[in-house]
């Protein structure tokens, strides 16, 4: 199966792991992730005001693209990119007069956006396309007593009408982790804010939601943290050096992309995997549950 | 905490501006304080997302503006899920940074981040920051 593919810039810089890992393993399970050609920026947030229409062009541009590529789907893996997209997307599916003056403004472009493409993320294809039966049945190395609390952040699932699942109880990164054989922690930060953005200037929101966060996932017994925006998981990760400065007693555990724990349990080359781009280095914990070899 | 509320501002502009921009109707909520409960943020703000759309209400344009709330909003939808009279307060905070963003002043200017944030946080937060918070 071949579909197309929006990357958005930090996978291919930050979270290059959570490409590599994802390309790799969706080739694995029969997915050709194919990228689109001259793609941008896709502004990152969804423009809440109702005159700006200016803040809807980049996200537009990429879907022409998708168009252009003779496809009728598009498949993101970043949280923020699949909001963008998908929020901009309804906006001119309902809005004609919106859509019109979107597609003048862009008047040099050799296609006319008609609302036709469906955007979707990457945990929509491997549930519903791929089954997680079938991934199980795929996994060479099940990630057996590797407990895990999936964190979903605020972009995958509100608001509501172009949420991946339920905003409240989402149940889709539980069923992905139980299908590679990783033990699903609960807890109950699983959908509250990581303090986004604020990371730039407030760092101290940041660090006190994350601290938050890990908390109770550690509380409940969590090894690691799987999610899916490299926001978040700047914020749950990287950030664990100022967590530990202002909690002395704070001890952190790993962020995985929920690609990485795909492909290691897909039995992939750890290269693909990218470990070395994690700030909490991954490699002890799976180590010392035989996840992978070596010293 | 006391606020003066005067009817010379319930007779303002303000609420007629806010409804256009955000497109939402501001007197749909009666006060049920879902929004602030589910709030992550709530600890670091001045005034409750409850207390901010009632001043709204009430024509308080200055002590509305000068919130920090407004900026501490990190737009995360919550209160959006959750609200049973489907009023969208995130479009309601997004027009309020707006209005004081479209006064041509930056709440963050991309000149004031430290070279040593830049280097290290990943694109797609400079981006959003700069959307929600420059002019």
């Amino acid at each position: 199966m071949k579909i197309s593919y929006f990357p958005g810039c930090t996978l291919k810089t930050m979270a290059k792991d959570f490409e590599d890992s994802a390309l790799a393993s969706a080739s694995c399970l029969g997915i050709e992730l194919v990228e689109l050609p001259r793609w941008n920026c896709c502004g990152t947030v969804y423009s809440l005001t109702s005159d700006d229409l200016i803040h809807q062009v980049a996200p537009i541009r990429n879907l022409i693209r998708v168009k252009e590529q003779e496809d009728n789907r598009v498949v993101t893996l970043c949280s923020m990119c699949y909001h963008t997209l998908k929020r901009a997307n309804k906006l001119v599916r309902e809005d004609k007069e919106k859509l019109d003056k979107l597609n003048n403004l862009m008047y040099r472009e050799d296609v006319k956006y008609d609302g036709e493409i469906e955007v979707l993320h990457l945990l929509e294809i491997l549930k519903n396309e791929v089954s997680f039966n079938q991934i199980a049945k795929k996994v060479k190395i099940p990630l057996k007593e590797l407990k895990v609390a999936p964190y979903y952040g605020c972009l995958l699932l509100r608001p509501p009408e172009i949420g991946l699942d339920d905003a409240e109880n989402p149940t889709i990164l539980k069923d992905f982790l139980e299908s590679i054989g990783a033990e699903v922690i609960d807890y109950p930060y699983q959908t509250e804010c990581c303090a986004s953005y604020h990371t730039v200037v407030n760092i101290d929101l940041v660090v006190e939601r994350a601290h938050d966060i890990l908390s109770s996932a550690i509380k409940q017994g969590a090894e690691a943290i799987v999610l899916s925006c490299p926001l978040c998981g700047f914020n749950l990760d990287n950030r664990q050096k100022e967590i530990k400065e202002k909690f002395s007693d704070f001890k952190g555990i790993p962020v995985f992309y929920f690609t990485q724990l795909l492909a290691l349990s897909l039995g992939l080359d750890e290269k693909v995997c990218g470990f070395e781009l994690n700030f909490v280095d991954p490699r002890p914990l799976l180590k010392s549950k035989h996840l992978i070899g070596g010293v | 905490m006391r606020t003066k509320i005067s009817i010379k501002n319930t007779k303002s502009k303000f609420l007629d501006k806010v409804e256009e921009l955000s497109g939402e109707s501001i007197y749909a909520c009666y006060q049920c304080g879902k929004c602030s409960a589910g709030c992550p943020s709530i600890s670091e703000m001045d005034t409750s997302p409850s207390e901010i759309i009632h001043l709204v209400q009430l024509g308080e344009e200055k002590e509305v503006l000068n919130s920090k709330t407004i900026w501490i909003c990190a737009s995360c939808f919550t209160c959006v899920t959750r609200c049973p009279k489907g009023v969208d307060l995130a479009k309601i905070m997004e027009s309020l940074r707006q209005i004081n963003l479209r006064k041509n002043v930056d709440y963050v200017s991309p000149l004031s981040i430290p070279k040593e944030i830049l280097s290290q946080v990943p694109q797609i937060a400079l981006v959003s920051s700069l959307r929600k918070f420059s002019a």
